[in-house]
């Protein structure tokens, strides 16, 4: 009979908890809501932020030193370049198996094109100047061109693009062998090196101090325009508008986030030999604590920073963008409102193509070869970075700056459980349960907000 | 009591009719769903569309509003023939259409659903802004209580879900509204708003073609009616010649009243 009096006792005081618990959520979401920003690209960030937190102290230090920031950027950028693609494709309610073939097989031409298939006397071929930017445009027509030929067989002739795709992973895969005849394709042009961020003698592909800070400065400038232009527009339409605290706080935070990132990659030096190399061919006298050089912003991730751009404008300001959402949302009444469906998805999986072309070029470059294997199961990490990066399997739902997102925080883990020395068949059972359980605790949070 | 195939409305009778259909016919393999129906609609007038499950209504007004063009027949819009191919040629024609299910892209909000298709565009952008602007406006007609406009339309109620599908056929300057079930989902009150919007639309010249089970809305609404039993039209009635009893013995025995006895008026009360 005392059992009841107890539970009064805790009763009351748990009761007070959670209401204040409750009511301090409520501010807390209220600002966040003042500030429209999505808070569940907020509790991927946390989560991020305690993933690199959790590394750093297991690794005693080592994994928040610029050296592995910077490689962690680098390995990121070509699954997050395609996983920008990925997201369309997803949120229109279709799928590609295909980007690793086809990723392979775009390097393997790429690769072909610049070795073989130019002719010097075009004054092209390797280490010409011009080589590295005929070789990458060749390769973004032919990423859109087999992509398109997959989005074609998908729209119009009504193949699922579960099959389509999966065929294209067998075709574009078995086209290298049948081609290379399992032959590794190297070197490549010098110049078309630097687009995987590698070193070449002591040229570095990547922007250096001065490039990266001029390169942040622009993106603070670009915020700032982005933010005044929107305030003004709903201004102009007597919308209701963000408090200016939450304008600031905003712009601030983002400006904060893109310059520390940079100076964490000014913090990375050239490594010694290079630095010297350098220093002897410029006439640098060699400080006796050796030469600091910064290596800055690497282009691969330069290049995932310009292909986010272009792909979040076209799936936030365009009206393909529009229409992809759309179909996915519900693809009768997409009909219905008289939009081109197939075409949408053809073109949704050309863009996709397109940005496999951007990856074999970075992966290629950074190889200085083409290997027959160049890409494969690179389709389920792009698959990933876009699922845990928000984006619904039912179609509709799924951000670019998300699956950005989800590409760092599967190379962070895959990065992480290196420097802890984890074997490699563990890190795939660690990304494996990683990846179900975002998932499955994004489709529990979502049920209990509706 | 006049019936025939096309009955006018007597103010109507020197008009042009905005849309008239003739004979058209849709087969769904071997499948007869609409069978050389004719039926037409005046300016500023309402026309009840009935019958009973699998009539061939929404089959027939989806050949109008472009869904799906008809295998055979003719459609005039203002007297001169058009081919409706798509809901393209539907709303250049200035036939809107809202649909039973509403037909919207739920995780859209309500201005991307409203000018689905026909965005606002500004410098090669979107220009969400003018969109909602729009949207606040045609929407505030139907619904002043409306404030979601940034949300998911998945996420709002019926009714306002309701009003974000009639908005976007209203925000185009349609002439002819095909109005496909608007009330099975609403509220009392909410109903008596799409009750007024009509009459409104009816003082502002727009013909309507309103697809319903409801023989009450149907009574309350339209000018005239229209009756369809398996893929054929029974008739077109003027709502003031026949009784509601009349219009169900149309529906359920898919004959004209002239031709249904008493006894089978009586069996249909038993």
């Amino acid at each position: 009979m005392n059992v009841p009096v107890p539970e009064v006792a805790t009763a009351g005081p748990s009761n007070g908890i959670a209401h204040t618990l409750r009511s301090a959520s409520a501010t807390v979401s209220e600002r966040l809501r003042f500030l429209e920003i999505d808070t569940r690209m907020l509790g991927m960030l946390l989560a991020l932020v305690g993933i690199w937190l959790g590394f750093n102290l297991l690794s005693g230090g080592t994994f928040l030193s610029p050296r592995n920031l910077w490689n962690l950027s680098v390995q990121s950028a070509s699954i997050a370049i395609m996983a920008t693609g990925m997201v369309l494709i997803i949120v229109s309610r279709n799928i590609d198996l295909s980007v690793g073939s086809m990723l392979g097989f775009l390097g393997y031409a790429m690769a072909m094109l610049q070795g073989e298939w130019i002719p010097k006397s075009l004054g092209l071929g390797l280490g010409e100047p011009y080589t590295w930017i005929v070789t990458v445009i060749f390769g973004l027509l032919l990423g859109t061109l087999i992509g398109g030929l997959q989005g074609v067989v998908v729209a119009y002739g009504r193949v699922p693009s579960f099959i389509v795709t999966l065929g294209g992973l067998l075709v574009w895969r078995g086209l290298i062998f049948r081609f290379a005849q399992g032959q590794t394709i190297a070197p490549l042009d010098q110049n078309f090196q630097m687009l995987g961020g590698g070193t070449v003698g002591t040229r570095v592909g990547a922007l250096g101090e001065w490039g990266s800070w001029i390169l942040a400065l622009l993106l603070c400038a670009g915020i700032a325009y982005a933010l005044v232009t929107s305030r003004r527009r709903r201004r102009r339409y007597g919308f209701p508008v963000r408090p200016m605290w939450a304008e600031i706080t905003v712009g601030a935070v983002a400006a904060a986030v893109t310059l520390s990132t940079v100076w964490v990659f000014n913090s990375y030096p050239l490594p010694v030999n290079v630095a010297n190399q350098y220093a002897q061919e410029h006439n640098i006298p060699v400080p006796p604590e050796g030469l600091f050089i910064s290596t800055g912003i690497a282009f691969p991730v330069v290049l995932m920073l310009l292909v986010t751009l272009v792909v979040t404008f076209l799936a936030t300001r365009r009206r393909f963008g529009r229409y992809v959402y759309a179909i996915g949302g519900n693809p009768d009444a997409a009909a219905l409102a008289g939009i081109n469906v197939r075409r949408t998805i053809m073109l949704a999986f050309a863009l996709m193509g397109a940005l496999a072309a951007v990856s074999a070029a970075v992966q290629t470059a950074r190889l200085n070869a083409a290997v027959t294997n160049l890409g494969v199961q690179n389709e389920l990490d792009v698959i990933s970075a876009a699922v845990i990066g928000g984006t619904s399997f039912s179609g509709g739902v799924g951000t670019v700056p998300g699956a950005i997102l989800g590409a760092v925080v599967m190379q962070s883990l895959r990065s992480g459980m290196v420097l802890l020395l984890v074997d490699s068949p563990t890190q795939d059972i660690v990304v494996g349960l990683v990846l179900v359980a975002a998932v499955g605790l994004d489709t529990f949070v979502r049920s209990g907000r509706r | 009591m006049a019936v025939t195939g096309s009955v006018n409305a007597p103010a109507a009778a020197q008009r042009v009719p905005l849309v008239d259909m003739r004979d058209i016919r849709v087969s769904f393999g071997g499948v007869r769903a609409v069978n050389g129906v004719s039926i037409d609609v005046y300016p500023g007038e309402c026309i009840g569309l009935v019958g009973g499950n699998g009539a061939g209504k929404t089959t027939l007004m989806r050949t109008l509003s472009g869904a799906r063009p008809p295998d055979a027949g003719e459609i005039r819009v203002n007297g001169q023939p058009a081919t409706i191919a798509n809901p393209h040629d539907a709303q250049a024609l200035g036939i809107e259409t809202i649909y039973q299910t509403l037909a919207l892209a739920d995780n859209l909000d309500a201005p991307a659903n409203v000018f689905l298709g026909r965005e606002i565009s500004a410098a090669a952008t979107l220009n969400d802004a003018a969109m909602e602007s729009e949207t606040r406006k045609v929407i505030g007609r139907l619904n002043p209580n409306f404030k979601n406009f940034k949300t998911p339309v998945l996420r709002l109620s019926g009714g306002q879900r309701q009003a974000v599908a009639i908005a976007r056929a209203i925000e185009f300057n349609a002439r002819v509204l095909i109005m496909d079930e608007p009330t099975a989902a609403l509220g009392p009150a909410e109903t008596s708003q799409v009750h007024a919007l009509i009459r409104q639309l009816k003082s502002e010249g727009i013909g309507i073609f309103l697809v319903s089970h409801d023989i009450h809305d149907v009574f309350d609404l339209s000018d005239r009616i229209s009756v369809m039993y398996h893929g054929r039209l029974v008739g077109t009635v003027n709502k003031g010649d026949v009784t509601t009893d009349e219009v169900l013995g149309m529906i359920i025995l898919g004959k004209p009243p002239t031709k249904i006895t008493r006894q089978e008026l009586a069996e249909l009360h038993g």
